[in-house]
């Protein structure tokens, strides 16, 4: 695939996160779509202001964790009744209350590893190069302490002039062009 | 010339007025403060000599384990203290006794993350810290008490030429699992937490190599809502995972004991009394951690007394917890109408080595759970650094009485033996502090200690008010 170029998109700063979750709202009611708010630590007011909702990383813990547990019952049957049957205290071959601790720990070894996986593969990471990291200001700042807005060059809506102007009536502290 | 009216009263900068309470961060920081405070800790390049010098000392008694392990590869088990009818001895003492300090690092990361405990925040990050290193160090007794530790690898279920599976009705199968899994969910629980934090530390980073190092670590972490969101999602996950497990881990520990019919460890109080246990040991380590630490770093703003006091009252609750388990052991013993068990108890208490149970009441119940009740006690950081000491002394003597004394006099008298540790033993066992303190200290150097993006949450100024820069002039005035 050849490089991308162009603009990536319109970076607005701000200094406090009213500011950016004012500005946000505003976009998503002008009908801008393709953007995104990057913030030092979670801001759940912007992600309602982007109308972002639901993940489905919870589905991902549900569905390892019930993975763990069919391999852990399946593992352990399979070894004390097929696979290697002992007789213990002729308890019988498939004594399943036994079986219950190596489940209940595989069922929170797979349904932990899928979360925590699952979430970095959702979010896309890792992507050790993403082209804001192009602005001076966002690497200052993103995980410091200023708040971004940035309007994406994909939108329909976007047009670099306009949208310009549209970002500067919420006087952000900075509005940067950012280069793919 | 004499003061009328009333004397103004010294207020503590650190009270909240409104509660009384200590504050869990000090008054005027800003997110560029905390951030600073934290990410300067690791990437400053002036290393303080007394860390060098710790860490000097550290690595130096972690040559024990080094040196003891190898001549235990070369020699066998036969260099400890174990033998028949003693055959745990301090290998499974050492072993219940770390990861029974990892069990408080997952109950902050964890637990009280569930219970919105906000204030946990400052002290999470070191805390789990803490419990991987105590389970790397828990880790290496039970493999090595297995007497042949390259072949360690067989207690896990895997297709082999022998045609040989391991035996799941037997609670040390169940252990295998119980740890490993704890050993795995930490870590990543850990890491997850860490990587917004990497991400600060690669852009706050001035040397090529640490940005590097960090920008790979946080796997290009850019701080968008819509990560955050699903981390946010996971990182509650984890917890709700975490607790669950934390709880069953020193349950299956417990079993080794309460599922062998000896006197004293067929009991069905021992899972609670074991957890509750590891809880009361695992913050006396975090206190023992974090009154230096803070005092070193000049973290007292994050790191506040309100901190200590409240560990102090989670080590009262499970101390106690404790002390009724005692207290229900010798009442059963009697209850049981069991010779056998009643003799334990009494043996536990006049026998032979009835002085390492009277150790334990002293350092685990008499002295903390007596002076705990003060407020002042708790808000004073010499008295809690001292009690951290002594409440996990405490809690290896409780292990040891309970691996001890059922074990070298059980049923048949002519069977009876003592039990008498090596030098070994004790070289293994101070080797695994250095080792524990080596691990600790290249965190604190290496990695934020203290989640940053965590702390800034616990600012005022995250309060989002509707409208934009408009209502910001509002707030301030308000304030």
């Amino acid at each position: 695939m050849p490089p991308r170029e162009g603009i990536y998109g319109l970076l607005a700063e701000f200094d406090t996160p009213s500011e950016l979750v004012h500005a946000t709202e505003m976009a998503h009611r002008a009908g801008y779509r393709r953007m995104e708010c990057y913030t030092p630590y979670p801001v759940e007011e912007a992600a309602e202001a982007l109308r972002f909702h639901k993940t489905r990383v919870p589905l991902l813990c549900l569905l390892g964790g019930l993975a763990g547990l069919i391999t852990g019952f399946l593992l352990q049957t399979w070894i004390n009744v097929w696979g290697y049957p002992l007789n213990i205290r002729a308890m019988p071959l498939f004594s399943w209350p036994a079986f219950v601790i190596p489940e209940y720990e595989l069922t929170i070894l797979f349904a932990g590893l899928s979360t925590a996986f699952g979430m970095i593969a959702l979010n896309g990471l890792p992507q050790l190069y993403h082209p804001l990291f192009n602005a001076p200001n966002f690497a200052r700042g993103a995980t410091t302490d200023k708040f971004f807005l940035c309007l994406e060059a994909n939108d329909p809506r976007f047009e670099p002039v306009k949208t310009r102007e549209f970002l500067e009536q919420f006087s952000p502290a900075s509005i940067v062009e950012v280069d793919h | 010339m004499a003061t009328k009216g009333p004397i103004p009263e010294i207020v503590d900068p650190m009270i909240d007025p409104r509660t009384g309470e200590y504050a869990v961060i000090a008054p005027g920081h800003t997110f560029k403060s905390v951030t600073q405070k934290i990410a300067g800790i690791v990437l400053t390049a002036n290393t303080p000599w007394a860390w060098m010098g710790g860490l000097f000392l550290a690595a130096t008694i972690a040559m024990g384990v080094v040196i003891t392990v190898t001549w235990l590869l070369l020699k066998g088990v036969g260099i400890w203290g174990i033998t028949i009818p003693g055959a745990w001895g301090f290998a499974i003492i050492n072993f219940v006794w770390w990861i029974g300090i990892g069990h408080a690092g997952t109950l902050i990361s964890a637990i009280l993350l569930l219970f919105k405990q906000t204030w946990r925040n400052s002290i999470n990050r070191f805390a789990e810290a803490m419990t991987i290193f105590a389970v790397v160090c828990a880790g290496m007794f039970p493999l090595l008490h297995i007497g042949r530790p390259w072949l360690g690898y067989w207690l896990l279920p895997y297709p082999n030429t022998m045609n040989v599976w391991p035996q799941f009705r037997s609670p040390l199968a169940w252990d295998v699992f119980a740890v490993s899994t704890y050993a795995t969910i930490s870590v990543v629980f850990w890491y997850i937490g860490m990587i917004p934090d990497f991400g600060t530390l690669r852009d706050r980073a001035k040397l090529p190599l640490a940005k590097y190092c960090y920008g790979m670590l946080s796997l290009g972490w850019r701080g968008s809502t819509r990560h955050w969101i699903r981390y946010e999602s996971a990182s509650l996950l984890l917890a709700g995972l975490s607790t669950p497990l934390v709880l069953s881990v020193h349950t299956t520990i417990s079993f080794d004991f309460a599922v062998a019919a000896m006197a004293g460890w067929h009991t069905t109080i021992f899972p609670p009394y074991f957890v509750a246990g590891a809880v009361y040991s695992g913050f006396a380590m975090v206190l023992t951690l974090a009154i230096p630490i803070r005092k070193f770093y000049h973290l007292e703003d994050l790191v506040t007394l309100r901190h200590l006091d409240n560990m102090a009252k989670v080590m009262l609750a499970t101390g106690s917890i404790v002390a009724y388990g005692y207290g229900m052991e010798i009442f059963m013993s009697w209850y049981s109408a069991s010779h056998w068990e009643f003799f334990m108890m009494w043996n536990r208490m006049f026998g032979p080595m009835g002085w390492a149970y009277w150790v334990l009441i002293l350092t685990n119940l008499a002295i903390p759970l007596t002076t705990l009740w003060s407020r002042k006690l708790r808000v004073n950081v010499v008295y809690l650094f001292c009690l951290s000491f002594v409440v996990n002394i405490g809690m290896w003597f409780e292990r040891f009485v309970i691996v001890v004394t059922s074990l070298y006099r059980d049923y048949l008298p002519s069977s009876w033996g003592t039990y008498r540790a090596t030098k070994w033993d004790y070289m293994l066992f101070i080797g695994t502090w250095g080792l524990f303190t080596t691990l600790f200290l290249l965190f604190a150097r290496l990695a934020p200690m203290v989640p940053m993006s965590e702390i800034r949450m616990m600012l005022p100024e995250t309060k989002v008010r509707p409208g934009g820069a408009d209502a910001e002039v509002v707030v301030q005035e308000a304030l």
